[in-house]
Formats: structure tokens, C-alpha cells, sequence
């Protein structure tokens, strides 16, 4: 069954025709169908495909000549109905632009892109992100399977470059309200996150919203960034960013449990941003619920109420190192064996090793070690022979004595407690003994701090005041609990020498516009789109397809410049 | 490892030899006067070099055309046996400077173009293009096809030849240039091209001596197809191409070419020596009555274009075409950014309009097309698979990665990667 029609003085473009014929042909029932202008090479065409209707006597070559050939008459009919539109339709031009398959094309695209977001197989992930960093682009990198050494490697890349690297494994993110990766659409405020794990960011940030708090930012550091072995650069990166943020009045941090030289780096980074700091580290105590700068939380919703209820407040909340002695040690001499057990696990958090004596710990025996060390006086081994340190401070001012003789002490502290049975005046054996030591100190040229916990009441026989005026009198810091008492320690001794090691990262890795190159998920660049966000999406694929020689060679031989 | 080659530097050297060169049509001479090889029974052929026992219907339709044209075998039965019987010995056009679209079948007797390079005085020749149909470029080789070639060679070359010697040598790049500025992308559509050929070569064509009818003859010949200035157009590419060839350390194609059978690339710090891989049918439209089923393997020198930053490089210049791809003009601006991200350059002189006259993307990296597994674009034509039917299609194709992989392998080997 042929069917032809013609229409004189026409003109298509030939691949229109072929297009068009294409589209008849794929009509049920139509078996084939010819589509051309009626020149004599065309007619000899659709000869050879049996397709040249018999009579075309009256049809020249700038005729439009259409033929089908089909099963039934009605099925020719049909696909000659659908001429007209299939002649007028043109594909939905669609608005996608290019997808790069390169990321130095990327970042051509979109020069403003200041972030690449990379989520493609573990195995490529490293790769991808020191070619962003080389690049000069803050890496936001969702993929995991990245070994711990490569993870070092691009977070000591990005200190290099004064980039932030968030991740491996970084599940989320929010800069200037633009979340990456999963995040809650939350209200813009004075909180800044920082976390490594994305549900657990992303709980603080809709509880802080619920509450009716507000983000600054969230930055993500990757589940490992406070293992030992990367030692939370990225963490510290983030704090120093948010430090210089001035959006940003309150900072949450929340881990699981760092390795302890890392926390304590951590920690003094995070006091040194002269901004609060709501810390909670999942499953790790709290060594108080207020230290300085730094709140302890015990839950995530717990430091999201903090945050909220801090950033209400108006006031500064800038703590002065101006007597720090950063690098010198810490003498505890304790009376109180509950005391020092809890001045002992808060400091720890900070000062990573005290050698104790304090819950069967032996480790104050080595002397070999000299560092820090909290002794409590009322065990055992110290009362053979001799009363308890509260009734005799025989022992507490020899302590006393030979700590400030000792050039590398900073700090003593101690504790006095008042009350029935103890000592009738601590403070007037305990003053001179202190203001002699501090004497001794600054005749060398050094300084020590010397705290004093005074545990007591009003009505105690001691005088309480009198107690504590004149163990203040003696130039010792009085204060009336443990954690007032680490809270000057640590002021004093828990800042690091020197400064975090990379180079600042600008500010204006966080400020808007946010542009973002995305490799990988291509949900994450929808999410983007959908946030009004500037991405360009790539047409990723492995390098080289996968092969190991030809990948080994092409970085031998380096990437091609223009 | 001592010294490494600066291979950016070496690919800039061959990129801009490239696009420095100046062909310009200089006349229409005799194969044989200009290709020595082409004495003894001697047939230059599209693609890299190939026997007779693997080479597929149009190149050996081709072949046997040719046998009959220069009067070797009476009947193709006697052509076929002496191809065969090796009587008749083949090589690849590329080796002698010259390149042929599809089959690309040249003999001592067909004229061909003369395309110079002025600065440098390097010629390359390319056959006289013989429109649509049954031709033997396709691998037909009927009475009609030879009647044709006849013509073109007897009455149609001495006119040409008289009427460039009398207009002066034709500037096929800027030629080209403005083709581009019309909606040509310089191989699957020459329309604007062509016209350009004509109307220069109209004038003097009238007024080259003889009758008039023969003269309105070639006129209509060359109006009526809108591929006649490829050929001379692939000539100007092959002088481009070999003058980026032969720069030490260079990752830049210098040669895409296919036989039918192979798709074959040179690279410009490699020698001569071919990377070969088995060609693939392209993905395109088929003429009515014909199918993927019906097509060849792709064939042709003509990616010749793609390999100095024209045809499917310059797809964004050239919209109309687009729908071979898929449809949407943005496809065609989609395939010519995608090309830049794997070539070395943009062309000084051949620029897109839609693209805010940036250059065409030129000089395709090896290192690029492995590292980022993405094979240049080629637009083409499609050869039915038997002898003698001719061109049943057009689409696009992409060589295989296989090549590129295997010379970035040998360049390891010779630069010590």
C-alpha cells in the first residue's frame, strides 16, 4: 500500500525531510516512508527502496514529495494526517546548558564558582579534589572511600593554598543559607556549625531554626578530621573562618570524640575565636558545663538550646589571655579526693596528660615525664604517718614550696576546704606560702598563677571571708568551684604555642553569591538549582575510563595548558 | 629522567603551523603528473593503508571503477581478479599528499585539485568532487558513473583549470572562514561554500575559451552540488594537518582518516605510523528504504576537517544540521564546546558567529581525548555496505577510543613515560 503526496513550492532543509521521515516511519503500521524534494537523484533514491509512486508526470524538482508505504490504507492516512505538525515540530529547546566533562572547563564556565562539590566513586574522589584545590577552590567532597593518608594530604594542600576542605565523607553544609549536599532549609542568623557528621549538623540546625535561631553558616570537616592522624585541620581551619566571620557570634562544635591532643588543640583554637562556643563531643563527659568561652553540651539538642539562648545575648564574650603561659605545667595539690577527680577530668580535656595519682592511677610515679601533674594528698600513701592535708598542711606547703622553685610550673592549684574538723585557719599558713612562691617566681623573671578553690560557707568557723580575702591577698586567684578553677587553669596554660599552621581561609569563601561546581550526584546540583544557587553540573567520568597505565601516564606527563 | 619535553610548547608549535598555513587552489592538474606513485597500476585509497581481502563494497566498488575507468580490465570480473591476484597495487592518499572523501579512490588519470600552501610551497591534492547519487566515491562503478568521470576529467577539468589559471589562486581558507559566517561547518554541509566556489569561479569560467554549452554544463554541475568545493576544501585541511605533523614531543592528531574497514589517527610527535582500531557504523538519518542494517563501517578522509578544527568542531556554526544529533540547535553548540575541551587551540581565522566569534576549537590533544574519554566528533556521510548503491545516510561518528589509548601508549614508550 503506497500513498504519495506532493506539495509544489515548498522548501525544507534536508535533514528537517530526513527527520521528519524518520517520525513517519516509527507510525504504527507504516512500513516505510520517503520524505524529499522531487529532484531527479532523490526519485532515483526512493526507486532503489521501492518507494517512487508510479505517476509523478506532473512534479518538478522543487516539489515537496511525500511517500508512505504501509500495512493498511488507514494507517497511510493516518501518518499523512500528522504531516503538517511533525513539519512544524521542533524539539523543546532545552535550557540545559553544556556539562563539562573537565573541571578546568568547569571552573571556565563558571569563573565564580568559589566551591566544587564532588561526589563521585572513593576511588577518584583525591584526585578530583587536589585538582580543585590546585585550582584554587574550596572542596566540599561528599564521596568516602578516600584513605586517611590522602585525606592528610589534600587537608595539608588546603592549608598550603588558604582553601577550606570539607570532608571526606561530608554529608552537609550550609554557606550564607545555600545548603550542599543534605541540608534543612533553615533561618539565617548569628550560629555558625561546625561539625564532622552531616545528621548530626543537620539535628542542631532545625532544632536552633525551631527554637527561633538562625545560621550564619555550617561547615562540615568529614568524619576523621579529629583523628590523631589528621589532627582536625579542618576543624581548626573552620573556627579561624568563623573567628573572622561577622555574621557569625556563636559557634557550635560537635564530633565524636576527638583523639585527646586533638581536643585540646581544638579547644584552645576554639577559645582563642573570642567567641562563644557551644562544644558537645558525643559519649565524652563534659568537663564542665562552662568553661571561659566554651559551653559543654550534653546532647545535640542541648547545644542547639545553648547556641539559640547565646546568641540572644548581646554581650562580648572576649576572654583575655593577656597572663597566659602557654607550654608551662600544672602542679594540683589536693586535699579533696572527690575534687581532684573532678578537676582531673575536665583539665584533661584540655591539658591532654596529667599524671595522677587519682583513681588507681599510678602514672604520677614516672617522674621521668615531666609534665603535668595532679596529685591528691589526702590518699594513702601521702597520710602514712601523718594527719590529712585538711588538718596538717605540712605536707600542701612543701608542695607548694618545691612547685615554685620548679622553672617549667605555671600554675598551682589547690584546694582548701572550711568547715568543722579542718583546719582552723588554712589561710594563715597557706598566704605567706603562696606570696613566697610567687616572689620566688618573679625574682627569676617568671610568672605563677596560683588558684586556689575555697570550699566553705559563711557560718564555718573559719571565716570564710577572711579566708578568701587572704589567700586573694597572698596574689593567689580564689575562686569557688572546680570549674571556675579550670576555667582560669586552662585560661592560662591551654593555647598552643604559635599559630594554626595554614593559611587563613578568605572570607569570601562563605559570602554570597554561592557558586558551585558539582561533580557527581546530580541531585545535589537540582538541590542547588532549586536554591537559586549558580552550579554548573559536570559530565564526569573517570579518568582515562578507569585504566591505571594510561592514568599513571597522563600525570607523568602532566595536565595540558593553553 | 633528564630533559622532559615541554609538551604544551611542542603542541603550540604544531598548532600554530596548523592554522598558519594559507592553502590556496592554485589549478587542476593530472594525478599522475603530480603523485609518481600512481604509475604501475598503483590506486590511492582513503583511510590507513589495507589489502584487498579486508577492505568492504564501496572501497572495493571503488577500486574495480577505477580499474575500468583507466582501462585495465574490460568487465569488473577482470578488475576483481586483478585486484586480487595483487595486480593492482594500493596505498593510502595520505602518503602522497593528497585525500579522498569516502572511498577517496584516485587514479593516474583523474584530475585533482592543486592546493599550496604559499609560505611554505607544499602542495595536496584532492580529486574533483562528483556530486550525489551513484558515484564512485560510494563504490558505484555503472556505465553512468564512469560517463560521469569522463566528463568531469575530459570536459570539466580543462575548464576549471583555465578559468583558476585565469581568476588566480583561490584563498580556500578564507573561503572557508566565510562559509562559517553562512552556516557551513566545512563537511556535511558545504552549501554556502560551494555558492562561494562558484560565483569566484563563475566569471571566469564564461570566459575561459570554447562553447558556451559545455561551460553552462560545468556550471549547472557545480550549482547543483552542494559538496563541490569539499574536495578542494579537504586539500587546504591536508596541507594544515601536515604542517602540525612531525613536531618532536607534540600530542596533537595530525591525521583522522578511515578505510572502511579501520579508523586510523597519526600524531604529530609519533611519525608515521598509524593507530588503527575497526571504524563504526555513525549514528545518523537514513535516505527512505535504508536502515543502520544497510550501512558500512565508516569511511573516508574527510575527518581530515574535524582534525584542523572544522565539520562536527565547527557544528555550532552550522545549526541547520543539527538535527543529525539529535535536534535541538543547542546540541550543535554543545558538540562544539564539548570538542574544546579536547584540543589544544582556537583558530585564529575560522570563527563562530553564535559562539561570539570565538575560534573554532583546533588541534585535538591526545592526552584530552584519553584522560577525559571523550573521542572527537565527526560528521559524515553513510556508505550502503554493497558496491555501487552509494551514500544512504549522514550522522555522526566518534573513532574509537582504542586509537587514541594505543598511541598515548607509544608515545610513553618513545618519550620515556
Amino acid at each position: 500500500m503506497l500513498r504519495s503526496v506532493i506539495r509544489p513550492g515548498v522548501y525544507y532543509d534536508s535533514v528537517v525531510l530526513m527527520r521528519v521521515q524518520r517520525s513517519l516511519a516509527a507510525l504504527p503500521d507504516v512500513l516505510d516512508a520517503g520524505v524529499v524534494m522531487a529532484t531527479p537523484a532523490n526519485r532515483e533514491i526512493l526507486a532503489a527502496g521501492s518507494l517512487l509512486p508510479e505517476d509523478l508526470a506532473n512534479s518538478r524538482a522543487d516539489d515537496l514529495l511525500i511517500v508512505i508505504r504501509a500495512a493498511s490504507a488507514a494507517a497511510a492516512e493516518y501518518a499523512l494526517s500528522q504531516l503538517d505538525e511533525l513539519l512544524r515540530a521542533r524539539r523543546t529547546a532545552s535550557a540545559e546548558s553544556y556539562r563539562p566533562h573537565a573541571l578546568t572547563t568547569a571552573i571556565g564556565e563558571l569563573p565564580d564558582a568559589r566551591w566544587v562539590m564532588i561526589s563521585v566513586p572513593g576511588e577518584h574522589a583525591a584526585a578530583l579534589a587536589r585538582q580543585a584545590l590546585d585550582e584554587g577552590k574550596n572542596v566540599f567532597l561528599y564521596s568516602d572511600n578516600v584513605t586517611l593518608t590522602e585525606e592528610l594530604e589534600l587537608k595539608q594542600l588546603a592549608g598550603e593554598r588558604g582553601l577550606l576542605m570539607m570532608g571526606p565523607d561530608c554529608g552537609t553544609a550550609i554557606l550564607s543559607g545555600v545548603g550542599f549536599g543534605f541540608a534543612n532549609r533553615v533561618r539565617r542568623g548569628g550560629i555558625g556549625l561546625i561539625g564532622a557528621s552531616g545528621t548530626g549538623l543537620q539535628a542542631i540546625a532545625s532544632r536552633i531554626h525551631e527554637l527561633g535561631g538562625g545560621l550564619s553558616h555550617a561547615l562540615g570537616t568529614g568524619g576523621r578530621d579529629l583523628h590523631q592522624e589528621i589532627g582536625g585541620l579542618t576543624a581548626l581551619a573552620a573556627l579561624d573562618l568563623l573567628s573572622r566571620d561577622e555574621e557569625t557570634r556563636v559557634i557550635v562544635l560537635v564530633s565524636k570524640p576527638p583523639a585527646p591532643g586533638i581536643a585540646t588543640r581544638v579547644l584552645a583554637a576554639a577559645r582563642r575565636t573570642g567567641k562563644p562556643v557551644v562544644v558537645h563531643f558525643l559519649g565524652q563527659p563534659r568537663p564542665e558545663r562552662r568553661v571561659g568561652t566554651l559551653h559543654f553540651a550534653t546532647s545535640l539538642a542541648e547545644a542547639a538550646e545553648i547556641a539559640a539562648g547565646l546568641a540572644e545575648q548581646t554581650e562580648p564574650a572576649g576572654a583575655s589571655f593577656a597572663k597566659s603561659s602557654p607550654g608551662a605545667l600544672l602542679r594540683g595539690l589536693f586535699s579533696g579526693g572527690t575534687l581532684a577527680a573532678e578537676a582531673l577530668l575536665g583539665l584533661r580535656v584540655f591539658l591532654r596528660t596529667i599524671a595522677s595519682n587519682v583513681g588507681h592511677d599510678a602514672s604520677y610515679r614516672d617522674t621521668s615525664q615531666n609534665g603535668h601533674r595532679l596529685l591528691d594528698l589526702g590518699d594513702d600513701e601521702f597520710t602514712v604517718g601523718r594527719p590529712h592535708p585538711m588538718i596538717d598542711l605540712t605536707l600542701l606547703r612543701e608542695r607548694i614550696r618545691a612547685a615554685a622553685t620548679e622553672s617549667s610550673v605555671g600554675v598551682v592549684l589547690l584546694d582548701v576546704v572550711l568547715g568543722d574538723g579542718a583546719h582552723a585557719d588554712p589561710a594563715s599558713e597557706l598566704a605567706p606560702e603562696i606570696a613566697a612562691g610567687k616572689a620566688l617566681a618573679a625574682s627569676q623573671g617568671r610568672a605563677l598563677e596560683v588558684v586556689v578553690i575555697v570550699i566553705g560557707t559563711e557560718g564555718d568557723p573559719q571565716d570564710l571571708a577572711r579566708q578568701v580575702a587572704e589567700l586573694g591577698g597572698s596574689g593567689a586567684t580564689v575562686v569557688r568551684s572546680v570549674g571556675e578553677a579550670i576555667e582560669r587553669v586552662t585560661a592560662v596554660l591551654a593555647v598552643p604555642t604559635g599559630e594554626r599552621s595554614g593559611r587563613p581561609v578568605p572570607i569570601e569563601a562563605l559570602r554570597p553569591p554561592v557558586a558551585v561546581i558539582n561533580v557527581g550526584l546530580e541531585s545535589f546540583h537540582d538541590s542547588l538549582v532549586a536554591q537559586g544557587a549558580a552550579t554548573l553540573q559536570m559530565d564526569w567520568k573517570p579518568p582515562a575510563g578507569g585504566n591505571r597505565r594510561l592514568t599513571e601516564i597522563l600525570a607523568k606527563m602532566g595536565a595540558p595548558r593553553r | 629522567m633528564s630533559e622532559r619535553i615541554d609538551i604544551d610548547a611542542a603542541n603550540r608549535t604544531a598548532v600554530d603551523r596548523m592554522t598558519a598555513t594559507r592553502p590556496m587552489l592554485m589549478g587542476v592538474e593530472k594525478a599522475a603528473d603530480l603523485i609518481p606513485a600512481l604509475r604501475d597500476r598503483r590506486l590511492l585509497h582513503a583511510g590507513p593503508p589495507i589489502a584487498w581481502a579486508q577492505m568492504t563494497g564501496p572501497l572495493r566498488g571503488a577500486i574495480l571503477g577505477a580499474a575500468l575507468f583507466e582501462g585495465w580490465a574490460s568487465d569488473e570480473a577482470a578488475a576483481a581478479t586483478m585486484a586480487e591476484r595483487g595486480d593492482i597495487a594500493f596505498e593510502p592518499c595520505h602518503h602522497h599528499a593528497t585525500v579522498g572523501p569516502m572511498a577517496g579512490v584516485v587514479s593516474a588519470s583523474m584530475s585533482v585539485y592543486v592546493v599550496e600552501d604559499s609560505a611554505s610551497g607544499k602542495r595536496a591534492f584532492s580529486t574533483l568532487n562528483e556530486g550525489y547519487g551513484k558515484v564512485l566515491r560510494y563504490g558505484a562503478f555503472s556505465a553512468e558513473v564512469l560517463d560521469r568521470l569522463r566528463w568531469m576529467n575530459g570536459t570539466m577539468a580543462p575548464l576549471l583549470a583555465e578559468a583558476i589559471r585565469e581568476g588566480g589562486a583561490l584563498d580556500i581558507r578564507a573561503l572557508i572562514a566565510e562559509a562559517l559566517q553562512m552556516g557551513d561547518e566545512g563537511h556535511n554541509r558545504n552549501k554556502a561554500g560551494s555558492l562561494l566556489f562558484l560565483k569566484t569561479l563563475a566569471p571566469h569560467l564564461l570566459s575561459a575559451s570554447g562553447h558556451l554549452k559545455p561551460k553552462a554544463e560545468v556550471l549547472e554541475f557545480l550549482g547543483g552540488n552542494a559538496l563541490s568545493v569539499l574536495n578542494p576544501i579537504m586539500a587546504a585541511c591536508k596541507l594544515m594537518a601536515d604542517a602540525a605533523h612531525g613536531v618532536e614531543g607534540s600530542t596533537i592528531v595530525s591525521t583522522m582518516a578511515r578505510n572502511g574497514t579501520e579508523f586510523g589517527i597519526r600524531v604529530s610527535g609519533l611519525g608515521d605510523r598509524w593507530f588503527t582500531a575497526p571504524s563504526s557504523v555513525p549514528d545518523g538519518l537514513y535516505f527512505p528504504g535504508f536502515g543502520p542494517a544497510d550501512a558500512n563501517p565508516d569511511i573516508g578522509d574527510s575527518t581530515i576537517t574535524e582534525t584542523v578544527g572544522i565539520g562536527a568542531f565547527a557544528m555550532a556554526a552550522a545549526p541547520a544540521i543539527v538535527s543529525f544529533i539529535g535536534g535541538a540547535p543547542e546540541d550543535a553548540t554543545r558538540a562544539t564546546l564539548e570538542m574544546y575541551e579536547i584540543t589544544a587551540g582556537e583558530h585564529p581565522h575560522f570563527t563562530i558567529p553564535a559562539l561570539g566569534f570565538r575560534g573554532t576549537p583546533v588541534g585535538i590533544d591526545l592526552r584530552r581525548v584519553v584522560e577525559l574519554g571523550v573521542s572527537p566528533r565527526v560528521n559524515t556521510g553513510i556508505a550502503h555496505r554493497q558496491a555501487g548503491v552509494g551514500q544512504i545516510g549522514a550522522g555522526l561518528v566518534r573513532p574509537p577510543l582504542k586509537v587514541f589509548e594505543d598511541a598515548l601508549l607509544a608515545y610513553a614508550e618513545k618519550y620515556g613515560y
